[in-house]
């Protein structure tokens, strides 16, 4: 391999570094009309009486809607393949508003300044209800957060609306009980996790106008534009035929823009007045009208027998989805499905709970998608199993982790295709330092001490996500890659890129990319669920095989040869016998000139039956002051199973900026709410993100394992690398100063107060 | 009203509106590499130079720009260019969207500091917030730029 392996730079890498004007907000045209949002000031009420008579004579008004105004025709924001697991419970503006933040009424004005004059002068009256704020409490609460009865759900997922249940799972492999009774050692920890927010640099926006045919033309800053498209067309009663959706660059979407946030209101804002129509979220709207992560609480036992291996695993899970059921179903579910397999040495498994709504800001889409919950949950277990059977934590993990070639009780039988993870954990001990470091060194009221987690993820959703690719031979001896993901700075634009490029054996420069316009793109899915190295990677591949054969046919045939008689080396097709050659660049010429000619393209789809793990095995060095509680990152150490790495430069970046986003989930962001239910971490003065002191340093190693499913045998890497952190600093700073924190984030004043409970007892 | 100053070296006059921030106004005029990540001062994305100072324009009211040198990153595109490749061939720029704000302050930096360590370079950049590289591959990036020995 020449160009898949390398580190090439992002094909867009100049233009979004230096200013260019490639995102959304530099594209609008001139005369584009604003939008603003007027919402709710309570979490749970019924709108009785909305006046906008007012605010519409203000001069630059062009339109204000309210429920009245919108279909009357539930679905769901969550991008997700249809028929969408998540319920339609939404409308474009609803009667009744669940949460402080909901839309109230759309403005569109002139400019921004307009819009605002005009929300204030909007009166409306509130029956205000009483809310569901805590999650603990929500499920057969007095309040009901979906009375509706046109509420709808595509297939079962345990909803009950009058309990305020969204979701009810449960998966049980072998007698869970009765496994924990024959244990000799069992453990139990509760966990909580906040709804952490994903802080993209570039907040929510979209803007739409009508094109010559009149035809809806969406440029948005989203993850999913097949999705956005098929969710307007029934939003909106059009149809898709009517809809096109383009995604620019994009300033970050960490799943956050895997969810339909803003399109909506600038659609039916241009559909009603002909006109184009922006909008653009500020950060305190994208802190608290938006989508998080699902906030939970998991409940983990451990059986194990003296002889340290695992015998049971059960999880008993609540998830907080918030006013609106995105995701919900999808990212509790993920949390079993990305924890129980690790330890296959096990004989009974179990993952069970409920997921709830509440009048809170709904949970979504987020980069580990319950991976992340889980991983916190049952690793910190697992440390704390170590614990109490004596066995180093990293002994206690090879002697129980799955191999590659090895199945686990939820697998079916299926065997696990690629693992170096085990490799992962002795190289990432060599790293830190773990046998001189394990568990501590005090010095003074400063403390060091190590702690460690390892973690799975996906790639691609099996037996659903479905991408395809097409590679075209240009007229000039070029080619064109159409691909229908969507890069949002991770680079995906590039690696898709340079496996067309190997298997074409052409230069990058000779690939013009053309990703995600659903004019255009083949159908993907969109960068979501670990999915687009994976699974649109297979599709490239194989589109690109398909050309490269087809290329080889054509030229043999204006050769007057048969295929088998022809090699091409990228640039020139010859005979085997060195007699006759064809240029490239002349077949794509003759390609397209006169009669009984075709232009050549080559097609892939895939979708994939299992969807293939990365693994990582994280370990971290802290320092706690025991006289403060600081906690201070040291060192942290990522030991990464991607499969084949496509683009190492590229890799470690994903690697490094994930277990950053880790560290934040796990020391820095805290959410927090008023007892009316007001988001009050809602800007980054009080929502604290990792700026670049606080994460010490940072080093990744790479144990490629080889996928056989995969396309040049890689597998996934955007999600897996937010996991690790949460657990292993939590274990860390156990092994400090023996303080176990169990609610995130570890804050120094949790920790500080623990160990002063810890002192007085 | 209007303002009178030098915008990337050359004299502009800008009608603005009283309450308009200096990021509104250099973003309505065209500078389309200013873009607000946080309106609170925190993130970086919006920095410009005034009188060659690093400065956040969302926090800036544009009637403090009268009478001043504004610069912004296309107003320095050769050097920007310089280290923007620097920043991709690490990979570093990730989605791209605080890089000109990062730029402006990692080039004032070059101004401003002689030989500094690597303390002093991550402390002169905190206020710039990157959610997508985790810092790493940015500070590789600046310190192959500024010749500082990589560790």
């Amino acid at each position: 391999m020449k160009i898949v392996g390398t580190s090439i730079g992002k094909i867009d890498g100049m233009a979004i570094s230096t200013g260019k004007p490639v995102y959304t907000d530099d594209l609008v045209m001139p005369n584009t009309l604003v939008l603003k949002i007027l919402r709710s000031p309570h979490a749970f009420a019924k709108i009785t009486a909305i006046d906008c008579a007012l605010a519409e004579k203000i001069p630059g008004v062009e339109c204000i809607l309210t429920y009245k105004d919108v279909p009357n025709v539930r679905f769901t924001v969550a991008g997700q393949s249809y028929p969408e697991p998540s319920p339609y419970d939404r409308l474009i503006l609803d009667q009744i508003v669940r949460y402080v933040g909901d839309e109230v009424a759309i403005i569109a004005a002139v400019d921004e300044k307009t819009a605002l004059q005009a929300m204030k002068l909007i009166k409306v009256a509130y029956e205000v209800f009483e809310p569901v704020l805590d999650f603990e409490t929500a499920q057969g609460h007095a309040t009901i957060v979906h009375p509706e009865d046109d509420l709808h759900c595509n297939f079962d997922i345990g909803m009950r609306q009058e309990e305020n249940i969204v979701s009810r799972q449960k998966v049980e492999f072998g007698d869970i009980e009765e496994e924990l009774k024959n244990c000799d050692v069992v453990v139990e920890e509760t966990y909580y996790i906040q709804a952490q927010a994903h802080c993209m640099m570039e907040t929510y926006r979209a803007f739409n106008y009508l094109d010559h045919m009149g035809r809806l033309v969406v440029v948005s800053s989203t993850q999913i534009p097949f999705h956005v498209r098929r969710k307007l067309a029934r939003a909106l009663e059009i149809p898709a035929s009517k809809i096109r959706v383009i995604k620019p660059r994009i300033g970050g979407g960490f799943g956050g823009k895997q969810t339909v946030v803003v399109e909506l209101f600038t659609a039916i804002v241009t559909l009603k007045t002909g006109k184009p129509a922006k909008i653009i979220y500020d950060r305190e709207e994208t802190f608290s009208c938006t989508n998080s992560r699902h906030a939970m609480r998991l409940t983990v036992r451990l059986g194990a027998n003296i002889d340290g291996y695992i015998r049971a695993v059960d999880i008993q899970g609540l998830s907080d989805t918030g006013a609106y059921g995105e995701h919900a179903s999808t990212v509790f579910m993920v949390v079993g499905q990305k924890t129980l397999p690790l330890y296959n040495k096990t004989k009974a498994v179990r993952f069970m709970g409920t997921v709830v709504y509440t009048n809170k800001m709904p949970g979504g889409a987020f980069r580990g998608y319950g991976a992340t919950q889980g991983t916190f949950a049952l690793e910190a277990t697992i440390n704390k199993l170590a614990e109490e059977l004596t066995i180093d934590p990293t002994e206690l993990r090879l002697q129980n982790l799955i191999r590659q070639g090895e199945t686990c009780l939820t697998y079916d039988g299926k065997l696990l295709g690629s693992s170096t993870l085990h490799r992962c954990i002795e190289t990432g001990k060599k790293l830190i330092g773990w046998d001189a470091k394990y568990p501590r060194s005090v010095n003074g009221t400063k403390v060091r001490a190590v702690g460690m987690a390892v973690t799975m993820q996906g790639s691609g959703i099996a037996g659903i996500d479905t991408a395809s690719a097409e590679v075209r031979l240009n007229d000039d001896g070029n080619y064109t890659l159409l691909i229908g993901s969507t890069d949002m700075g991770t680079g995906s634009d590039t690696i898709l890129a340079q496996m067309a490029a190997e298997i074409l054996e052409t230069a990058m420069d000779n690939i013009i990319v053309n990703a995600a316009d659903t004019d255009v793109s083949p159908y993907d899915p969109g960068s979501y669920a670990s999915s687009t190295t994976y699974v649109t990677g297979m599709a490239v591949v194989k589109a690109a095989e398909e050309l490269r054969q087809k290329i080889v046919e054509h030229g043999a045939k204006l050769l007057a040869v048969l295929p088998d008689d022809v090699e091409f080396d990228g640039q020139v097709l010859r005979t085997l016998t060195g007699e006759k050659e064809l240029s490239l660049a002349k077949l794509a010429e003759l390609m397209v000139l006169g009669a009984g000619n075709l232009q050549i393209c080559g097609q892939g789809t895939y979708g994939s039956l299992v969807s293939p793990p990365p693994f990582i095995a994280g370990f971290v060095e802290v320092e706690v002051d025991t006289e403060t509680g600081k906690v201070e990152l040291i060192d942290y150490v990522a030991v990464v199973d991607c499969g084949t790495v496509v683009n190492p430069n590229l890799a470690i970046m994903q690697v490094e900026g994930g277990i950053v986003q880790g560290m934040g989930l796990a020391m820095y962001e805290d959410v927090r709410y008023s007892e009316k239910g007001h988001l009050q971490t809602n800007n980054f003065m009080q929502y604290k993100i990792p700026c670049r002191k606080d994460i010490g340093v940072i080093r990744v190693a790479f144990e490629e394992s080889f996928e056989p499913t995969g396309p040049f045998g890689a597998k996934s890497l955007g999600e897996v690398v937010v996991n690790t952190p949460a657990p292993a600093i939590a274990h860390a700073v156990y092994n400090a100063v023996g303080v176990r924190i169990n609610s995130l984030p570890i804050t120094s004043e949790k920790v500080f107060m623990q160990m002063r409970k810890i002192s007085n007892e | 009203m209007q303002i009178e100053f030098i915008l990337n070296n050359k004299p502009v006059t800008l009608p603005i509106k009283i309450d308009e921030f200096l990021a509104d106004a250099l973003r309505k005029y065209g500078m389309l590499s200013i873009r607000k990540g946080c309106n609170t001062s925190c993130c970086g994305l919006c920095t410009v130079w005034i009188d060659g100072k690093p400065t956040l324009s969302c926090n800036v009211l544009s009637i403090r720009a009268n009478g001043k040198q504004i610069t912004t990153i296309e107003g320095v595109a050769k050097e920007a260019e310089v280290f923007a490749q620097v920043l991709v061939a690490v990979g570093a720029e990730q989605c791209g969207f605080c890089s000109p704000g990062f730029i402006m302050t990692v080039l004032a930096m070059k101004n401003e500091l002689v030989n500094p360590t690597e303390a002093d370079i991550i402390h002169y950049l905190t206020g710039n917030l990157c959610r997508c590289t985790g810092y790493m591959g940015q500070l590789r990036a600046v310190k192959t730029y500024l010749g500082v020995n990589i560790i």
